[in-house]
Formats: C-alpha cells, structure tokens, sequence
C-alpha cells in the first residue's frame, strides 16, 4: 500500500519535473537545429551562464531565509571592474590575486548589506535597493566615470576563461565546483540545515537556540562573495570589464532560482533545483537564437513565458503534493 | 572691520572672475551652454562632452555637462526642465528617444533657447540642427564595402545589431541593404540574418554562436555596435572560426583582435572621430547663439580650424552638419588609437 506509483514519485518531486522539463526542451531543439546537441556547444553554453548559474546558489540561500537581493549584479560590476582597472593600470598582474581581490570586495559587499538587513531589520528589498545604486554608482567611480578595461588591457587573467583542465574549460570547472561544494553545504553542515531552519519558521529556529541575525547574515555575505567570484568570471569570459556590465541581470538569477521551484516565502529549495532552473533558462537563452524561423524580437516574451509556464507547473504541483500529504496524515 | 575688509576683498574678486571672460575675445563670448548627455559613465560620449567644453571655454564661453539619472527619456526631460529655468544661451543634446522630448526641445525654444543636438537627434521639430558623426549613407557604405573586400567579393555574410528598436543600427543596416540591392558588385554577397545582441556581452555571445552554428558558411559578421563587435571578436577569435568580422567599435576593445593573420578576427573596422564631432557640435552650437547660423538648409559657417561647414538636409526631413567619413582601424593604426578610446 505505501509503495507509490512511479507517476506519482515524478510529480511528488519537483526536481524530477523540472529535468523533464529540461530534457523535452534539449529533444525540442535538437530537433530543429541538431547542432544544439554537441560537446562544444553545451560547453559553450554553460561557459556563457557560467556567472548566473554561480550566483544562482547565493540566491539560493538568500530566498531560502525569506530574502531577495537585487543589488547582486552592482557588486559583481564593482567587484569586476576594480580588478579590470587594477589590471589595467598594472597594481596588480596576479591571475590567483585578481580573483581573491574580486571575492574579498564581494564579501565585505554582501556583509554590510547583511548587517543592514539584519541589525538594523531593513526589509531586503528595500535594502538591496539602496545598494544596487551605492555599489553601481561605486563601479563608475572606480572605472574614472565610465572607461573599460578591454582585452589588450587584461594581461593574462583573460586567459583563464580560454584555458582547460582535463579537457574541460576553467569556468565550467568553477560552476561544477561550486555546486559540488554547495550541495554538500546545504544538505550536510550544520549551517547549510540552520538557514532551511531559520527560513521555515524563525520564531521556531530562534527558540531552538539558532541565531536568526547571524545566519541572515551569513547568507548575504554567502551571495556577496559569490557576486565578487561572478564579478571575476564576468570580466575574464568576456575579456572586458564594463561598469554597467550585467546590468538588469539580478532578474535572470532570481528567474532560475524561482523555476528550480525555490520559494519567495523561504524554507524550501533545494541546490539541484538551483541547478535545473539555471540549466533551463541557459538553455532558452542558447537556443532560441539557433530556431531559425523565429523572429528574434519574440525572445524575451517567449522567456518569460516559459518562465510563467514552468512556475505555474510547479504551483500546481506543489499544491497536490501537499493535499496528498495531508491526506496520509488524516489516514 | 576685519570682516568687512575680507568680504569686499571676495567682492572684489568675484566681481573680477565674473569679468575676466571680457578679455578673452572668441566666438563664444560670454555665451552658456548646457551639454545634456545620455546618460552619465558612457566613457566614448565623454570624449566628445570633453573636447566639447573645451572648444567653447577656449572660445570664451562656459559649458555645463548634465546627464540624466537614467538612459531615459524621461529622465532627460527632468534635466531640461531644470535647465529651462535658469539662464542657458543653448542646449545641445545628445536624445535617449526621437520624439519624447518634443514638448521640452519646443518650450526651450520658445524661451528662447538655441537647440543643438549630436550623437543622436530628436525629430526635426525638436531641433534647429543635428551634428551628424558620419552620414548614414557613409556609415552604410563603408560597411558594405568592408564586407565584400573581406568576403573576397562572394558568399553569406550576417549582422549582428544591438537592439531591434536602435534607431541609428537600423538606419545603417537599412542603408546597407539599400546599397546592396543598388550596385551590380554586391549581387554575389548574401545578407542571410541581422541578430540581435541587445548590447550584453553575454546575449551577443550567444548570437553569434547561433551564427556559427545556422550557417557553416558563414563568411563574414558585420556588427555595427560596440559591444556587439567585441563579443563577436572574443567568441570568433577564441574558436579560431574562419568567420571573419568587422562593423564599428572602440578601437581599445578590439586592439586584441585585430589583425591581418587568421590569429586575429578582425581585419579592420570603422568608427567615427569623437573629439572631431565634440568640437564641431561646439562650433555649431556657438555658430547658433551669436546668430552667425539659424539651423536652416543650405547656410554655411566657419567652425573653428576644422574648416568651413554647410548645413545639409538629413533623412528626417530636418537639418544637419555631417562630420566627414568614417576613420578605419588597421593593425597598423589600431595602437595609436587606442590611447584615446
């Protein structure tokens, strides 16, 4: 009698729908352009998505605790263009130091934004808005108002981004390794169970003897030092630091946490589903370009279409989930 | 009384600074001038604003460089209403849409206000004059022909745009494909696509993989946007595709890329002279406030050591002064350019 229908296992697990999902869409455009399906292409592809699919963690374990933070993407332009412009004006020459500089910026960024949300009780939006402004603003400061650090300037910390490691590219290795890293974080620290604590019920986590300022603290600081390490990839994959770089991309991390079925209200997410969420909206973006019949102006409708589509599908099948567990429990 | 001593020592020379333009006798006397920008940070619009400001102020008039919150016109329409309000002799604006500011561009005129406009123009009624940094027919021909010479005059070649909506791409790529259907010498080339990277390096990355990909054969990618230009450049060059590139860029961008060797991406590509188009729009703009031009079709006038100008009539059916022709980047002039943008 316990034993569930395998129908029922998929649509119990939210994970196993969004690879479905995944998969139907890899058959779709495999179908229509069958060059979609290559090693190099998909290489391609994650090595493109490499700076959301890393940020997408942060995010992660921000909406996990019931936050969001919009001023990501300002503190991967501040963090990435101060080492641009360090590497242009010859401070430094250090690949290894130019992205330990990057990360200890995205740190210190994402902890003052933490302590503003948890000392001083500043709902998140309202303070990730402020820091949005304060850390673009300081990225054009840092870049003299507006120059680039371009290619020729980069010396050879671009070539990160072109060079492999066991036949795979660096970047990749950086998003295996993150997760790798991440999924054990969360599921097998006692850290990584304290932020599912204190985003399921606070009061409750607060009683259990779980410092909720803290751990709001800790995962603002998590996100900061992931937008510092984005920050690094953004400007050696695309060989130039720009102080507007990603501007608007905040959305696009959230988007993949939400499809991976993460929560606004906190408690529940899982890394995996960070993960399919991130792959799914790559491989949108990879895709629809190689659809040749599409006209491209509909690209972003059909984004967000199926960005609605796969969250409705979740709802929807969260809500059955739930209702059958409730059921057993009546039993 | 020590006070007194010290404040009438500042009237004194407040009263002299004020005056001291007197003594520098330019076309721009006295005359003041607000530049309004796109928005603030964009480092090649800031090369212009600057050889600008320092064309009038060696004139002996004074410019104040404004930018809008955003890349807005909206925003842009807050700014021109504060500056309404105070003294300006005229306006010289580079507009974040066509026909958004209208109403301000009007009543600043009403009031009296010269309008200039450069980089891009608001419609012909918002304006007395556009600077245009190449003719469009010039940008589009330049383009043309840097394809058929790196196609080697036969094959598929590709566009790769910033936004569908960019009024100044459009208008190039408009222009190249008139220019293809026009001339014999262009029969064997075959635009199969215009893409659009919407200016993000990542989305642009992705384009042109699509390229790659859609068509093997693909000779050549033609991106007249600077962005655009350097992420294609990157992704071509790091795949060692035999797809070459060209379009318009920063040349300290494509320093990397450009080449004549297949190591390189890019053999050459083209952009227009910011300082020239800073100092002409100067000129222009004084030429406006001292009454030695009304903005009217067919007038002429002296702007400074550039030489003499002719207000021409533009493809909106308003007026404009057009710089010159497009300058090209080759890996023999790349390096020196470089140094300024």
């Amino acid at each position: 009698m316990k034993q569930k229908s395998l129908m029922k296992r998929i649509t119990g697990s939210r994970e196993a729908l969004l690879a479905i999902v995944l998969i139907v869409l890899f058959v779709i455009v495999t179908a229509i352009s069958p060059s979609f399906l290559t090693p190099k292409s998909l290489m391609d592809m994650l090595k493109n998505n490499a700076v959301m699919m890393v940020m997408a963690l942060g995010m992660l374990c921000v909406m996990l605790v019931g936050g969001i933070d919009i001023s990501i993407m300002s503190t991967l332009a501040l963090s990435g263009m101060s080492i641009g412009m360090m590497l242009k004006y010859d401070v430094i020459a250090n690949p290894v130091l130019a992205f330990v500089i990057a990360i200890a910026i995205g740190i210190v960024c994402g902890f003052v934004v933490g302590l503003v949300i948890s000392r001083a009780d500043v709902p998140p939006i309202i303070a990730t808005m402020g820091f949005m402004y304060i850390y673009r603003a300081m990225g054009y400061l840092v870049s003299n108002g507006g120059e680039w650090a371009s290619a020729a300037a980069l010396g050879s910390f671009k070539n990160f981004a072109t060079s492999k490691f066991l036949g795979i590219n660096c970047v990749i290795w950086v998003i295996i390794v993150c997760y790798a890293f991440f999924f054990w974080f969360m599921k097998w620290t006692r850290t990584g169970r304290k932020i599912y604590a204190v985003g399921s019920n606070a009061e409750a986590a607060e009683v259990s003897g779980i410092n909720v300022k803290n751990t709001k603290l800790l995962v603002y600081t998590i996100m900061g030092l992931l937008s510092g390490l984005g920050g690094a990839l953004q400007v050696s994959v695309y060989a130039s630091a720009m102080p507007d770089m990603q501007y608007g991309g905040e959305m696009d991390v959230i988007a993949a946490c939400v499809i991976g079925g993460v929560s606004m209200n906190g408690g529940r997410g899982t890394v995996l589903g960070a993960l399919l969420g991130s792959l799914i909206l790559a491989t949108i973006a990879r895709a629809l370009p190689l659809i040749p019949f599409f006209n491209q102006l509909w690209l972003n409708t059909i984004k967000g279409l199926i960005i609605l589509a796969v969250v409705i599908i979740n709802i929807v099948l969260q809500r059955a989930a739930d209702r059958n567990a409730l059921k057993e429990r009546e039993m | 009384m020590n006070k007194k001593i010290i404040s009438a020592l500042l009237c004194g020379t407040m009263i002299l600074g004020a005056a001291s333009p007197v003594f520098a006798a330019g076309v721009g006397d006295g005359q003041k001038i607000a530049l309004v920008g796109k928005s603030a940070g964009n480092a090649f619009f800031e090369i212009a604003a600057a050889s600008f400001q320092e064309t009038v102020e060696a004139e002996g008039g004074e410019v104040e460089v404004v930018y809008p919150e955003t890349a807005t016109a909206d925003a842009q329409i807050k700014v021109l209403d504060n500056l309404i309000s105070q003294d300006f002799d005229a306006i010289c604006i580079a507009a974040n849409d066509v026909n958004a500011l209208q109403a301000k561009l009007e009543e600043a005129m009403d009031a009296g206000i010269k309008v200039s406009s450069f980089d891009s123009a608001p419609n012909k009624d918002s304006r007395q004059v556009f600077v245009n940094q190449a003719g469009t027919q010039a940008v589009g021909q330049a383009l043309m022909d840097a394809v058929l010479d790196i196609s080697g005059g036969e094959g598929q070649f590709a566009i790769l745009s910033a936004t569908s909506q960019a009024a100044n791409q459009n208008a190039w790529i408009d222009a190249m494909k008139s220019i293809m259907e026009g001339d014999e010498k262009y029969s064997k080339l075959e635009l199969v696509e215009v893409a659009y990277g919407d200016d993000e390096p990542q989305k642009s990355t992705d384009q042109t993989a699509a390229l790659i990909q859609n068509y093997p054969d693909l000779k050549v990618i033609c991106a007249p946007t600077t962005v655009g230009i350097a992420a294609a450049a990157k992704y071509l060059q790091d795949n060692e595709s035999t797809c070459k590139l060209t379009g318009l860029g920063l040349p300290s961008e494509m320093l990397e890329y450009t080449g004549d060797d297949n190591a390189h991406s890019c053999p050459y590509f083209y952009l227009w002279d910011m300082q020239g188009l800073g100092k002409l729009s100067a000129y222009t703009t004084m030429a406006l406030v001292s009454g030695d031009i009304t903005g009217a079709l067919d007038e002429t006038f002296t702007a400074g050591d550039l030489g003499e100008y002719t207000i021409t009539e533009a493809d909106d059916g308003g007026t404009e002064i057009v710089l010159g022709e497009p300058l090209q980047f080759t890996p023999e002039n790349i390096e020196e350019y470089a140094e300024l943008y």
